[in-house]
């Protein structure tokens, strides 16, 4: 039995645990990007629309939010924002904290994606009688988000590998819960750890490959 | 006020650690990414190979399971303290966006500059750092200094592993006087004073080199 040392850690139950955690990272990384590409593409059409004052207001902020540690932002939700009432358990606090500082990653994307659509396209909108949202809704964002498909998969890498740092709030995704399992015998750090980054590898690497083959399609 | 008067020290402390193991990532990644950046781009197809899987594995993995492989497995055969674990992750992390920016920089410097160094009897390697590099590393600066930017940022993850950087004291300071509020947000600003003028300085860099091309 001691020649068979690096499977002993993969009892039956500490491989269901570990999928378990592996659920919950995916469920934090999901949730999240559909967050966030909500917010981000609405604070990014408020910075290219040039609102005085307010889009001002709003860039600001933004590159406050997107200059700060992700790790700060979890720990400033869960344990700072308790003081000013609002209390959330430590799945929604983490999927609070990763929207909010990838909204502000995407906001830059898009921004990027609508200031490289021709002028003209705006223009030839307008002069078909289309009114300025429907000039966005119909015309502008559908050429954007297609360049913009790439980066924001290449975000969604970063969300399934940030959210390990909700460990630091005790969330129990992947890799903490695989502290757990190799807390149990030290002997078991070394397979625990290879295994964990074999499937955010591979789980990262299948997205890339997907960004990839659509960065090759839109050429 | 007083909170960040009594814990002055602390932050500043906190602030120079930070400051310390992002300035040595970069130096330490900025060297292992140009040289994978140039395996990837050599004939030798065994090279690229090797620079190809480097980029993909550590781009794909978690920075806070390369700092716990560095803090519990490594630190076993060769001592080291959570700042050294957690700086080494974050050297190799970081070479490979590097990496993969300097690679971008490299191909898209003209074809002819090559073959003009080479022709004029300079070697490969000659050619590469005279040449075809200090275009590259222009092209790419705006990156690179985003690169550096999300590198101050990683650091945070020291923290985990006891680094004495900046967040790590920040949740030293936060668990001593209950102040969560007050505390986070002068690590913020702390952070900021980094991050936010390297970022705005490199998006007008970036604009500059738009209208310049």
């Amino acid at each position: 039995m001691v020649t068979l040392g690096i499977f002993d850690a993969f009892t039956p139950q500490n491989v269901q645990y570990l999928l378990g955690g592996l659920g919950v990272t995916v469920g934090v990384s999901v949730i999240s990007v559909i967050l966030s590409f909500i917010a981000g593409s609405i604070i990014g059409i408020v910075q290219f629309e040039r609102i005085p004052y307010f889009s001002t207001f709003v860039g600001t902020i933004n590159n406050i939010i997107r200059n700060l540690p992700l790790l700060l932002i979890i720990f400033f939700v869960y344990f700072a924002l308790p003081k000013l009432g609002i209390h959330l358990p430590i799945f929604w606090a983490t999927v609070v904290a990763m929207s909010t500082f990838e909204s502000s990653m995407l906001a830059e994307i898009v921004r990027g994606g609508l200031e490289s659509i021709d002028k003209g396209q705006f223009e030839g909108a307008r002069a078909n009688g289309l009114t300025n949202i429907q000039t966005m809704v119909y015309i502008v964002l559908p050429q954007a988000y297609k360049k913009m498909i790439p980066p924001i998969i290449s975000q969604l890498i970063s969300l399934v590998k940030d959210t390990s740092l909700a460990m630091g709030i005790v969330l129990s995704e992947m890799t903490y819960r695989g502290q757990i399992v190799y807390a149990q015998n030290s002997t078991y750090i070394i397979p625990v750890l290879i295994a964990i980054t074999l499937v955010y590898f591979l789980l990262n690497y299948g997205l890339s490959l997907i960004a990839k083959w659509f960065d090759r399609r839109l050429a | 006020m007083s909170l960040l008067q009594n814990n002055f020290p602390t932050f500043l402390q906190g602030f120079g650690y930070t400051l310390l193991s992002s300035i040595i990532a970069l130096i330490i990644s900025m060297i292992l990414g140009t040289f994978f950046a140039i395996l990837q781009i050599l004939p030798q197809k065994w090279a690229q190979k090797i620079g190809n899987v480097y980029v993909q594995v550590f781009r794909n993995i978690p920075l806070l399971i390369i700092t716990f492989f560095f803090f519990l497995v490594v630190a076993k055969v060769i001592p080291m303290n959570g700042f050294a674990a957690g700086t080494i992750a974050l050297s190799l992390y970081t070479s490979a966006f590097i990496a993969e920016t300097v690679r971008a920089g490299i191909l898209s410097v003209d074809n002819g500059q090559m073959e003009g160094a080479r022709a004029n009897g300079l070697s490969f390697g000659q050619s590469m750092r005279y040449i075809i590099l200090p275009q590259a590393f222009k092209i790419a600066l705006p990156s690179l200094g985003n690169q550096f930017i999300n590198l101050v940022k990683n650091s945070s993850i020291l923290a985990f592993v006891g680094g004495l950087d900046l967040m790590y004291q920040g949740n030293m300071v936060a668990a001593t006087t209950f102040d969560t509020f007050t505390t986070y947000i002068v690590v913020a600003i702390f952070y900021l004073v980094i991050t936010l003028p390297l970022s705005y300085y490199m998006q007008n860099l970036e604009r500059r080199l738009k209208h310049a091309a």
